[in-house]
């Protein structure tokens, strides 16, 4: 069944402390040459089909629902192309 | 006699300190579930703290889509005091009856301290019985208080004085102004991150200059909307 991928991550001008935590890891370890790391979520919706009518209620759902927009943006919502069996 | 709901979500922990803080300042609680559209004639209402559906998706998030929560926002929109202590917090700004979010402490960690606060706004069903400018020491214990907003929210925030709670000497979370609780525009809806019901009777709070766990600051968290719906 298709999949439609959404993508959501804190805002650029919000502090990610997550993010921040991880660089400081990578720091700590020596990891040169890297300069950030920000931390966001992704959704695998699994859809019987995908029409529009379908992508109109997973893209209201990802700004209502997956996201805050106080906090966060939904930076992506895509249609996975289906597994092609072996 | 004033009944005052406490609504228990899968994940909360403090519903039952705050049915106890409830009785000790002289209501009767009365216990409410999420998973019901009944309010059974409460006259106000306790989101109490915890981690509801282990925090999963975002604080609160939920929470705020429970079925009680309709009736939640119904009575809130009819003035019926509504408080939500941290996790209570998050899901009203996830319900958007309050606005802004709680982000991940800025520090990275979860902290659990007595915490100093100055009531700023003795006007909400909450707070009335304080005198402005009053400064308590409550509990306080999250991973997840930073208070944020967009600047204009905040500037309105401040500007029309529904910041209710700031904190003092110490800002435990990186909240933007230093804000520990907020109220709605008509102040029946106030969310605080730190705890007043863990602080609402002598030998069970945080320590005073006095004596060792007999703060009681909290309680007049609750005499107040106990106050606001006698006078109302």
């Amino acid at each position: 069944m298709p999949v439609i991928v959404v993508e959501v991550m804190p805002k650029p001008e919000l502090l990610d402390p997550q993010g921040k935590a991880v660089a400081g890891a990578l720091h700590r370890l020596g990891k040169s040459g890297i300069a950030g790391v920000r931390i966001g979520k992704r959704f695998e919706v699994t859809v019987d089909e995908v029409t529009d009518a379908v992508l109109a209620e997973i893209t209201r759902l990802a700004d209502d629902m997956f996201s805050n927009s106080v906090i966060e943006d939904v930076v992506s919502i895509v249609v996975e192309p289906s597994p092609t069996r072996a | 006699m004033t009944r005052i709901g406490v609504i228990t979500f899968p994940g909360s922990l403090d519903d039952r300190d705050a049915q106890r803080a409830v009785r000790l300042a002289g209501a009767t609680p009365v216990a409410l579930w999420h998973g019901e559209h009944d309010l059974r004639g409460v006259d106000a209402i306790v989101l109490p703290g915890g981690f509801s559906y282990g925090d999963y998706l975002r604080c609160g998030a939920i929470a705020s889509l429970s079925p009680i929560m309709a009736e939640v926002i119904d009575a809130a929109a009819k003035g019926m005091p509504v408080l939500g202590i941290c996790n209570g917090f998050q899901m009203l700004t996830e319900a958007h009856l309050l606005e802004g979010g709680l982000i991940r402490n800025d520090h990275g960690s979860f902290i659990c301290r007595d915490q100093k606060l100055r009531v700023e706004n003795t006007s909400t069903a909450w707070t009335n019985g304080f005198v402005a400018g009053r400064e308590i020491t409550i509990p306080l214990k999250n991973g997840e208080g930073g208070f944020i907003a967009s600047a204009e929210t905040i500037a309105r925030l401040e500007g029309e004085g529904r910041v209710v709670f700031r904190y003092v000497d110490v800002n435990p979370n990186g909240s933007l102004n230093d804000i520990a609780g907020i109220s709605n525009v008509r102040g029946n809806v106030v969310g605080l991150m730190p705890h007043p019901e863990h602080a609402t009777e002598e030998g069970f709070g945080p320590d005073t200059a006095l004596a060792m766990r007999n703060g009681t600051d909290g309680l007049t968290v609750f005499t107040s909307a106990i106050a606001a719906l006698v006078s109302a």
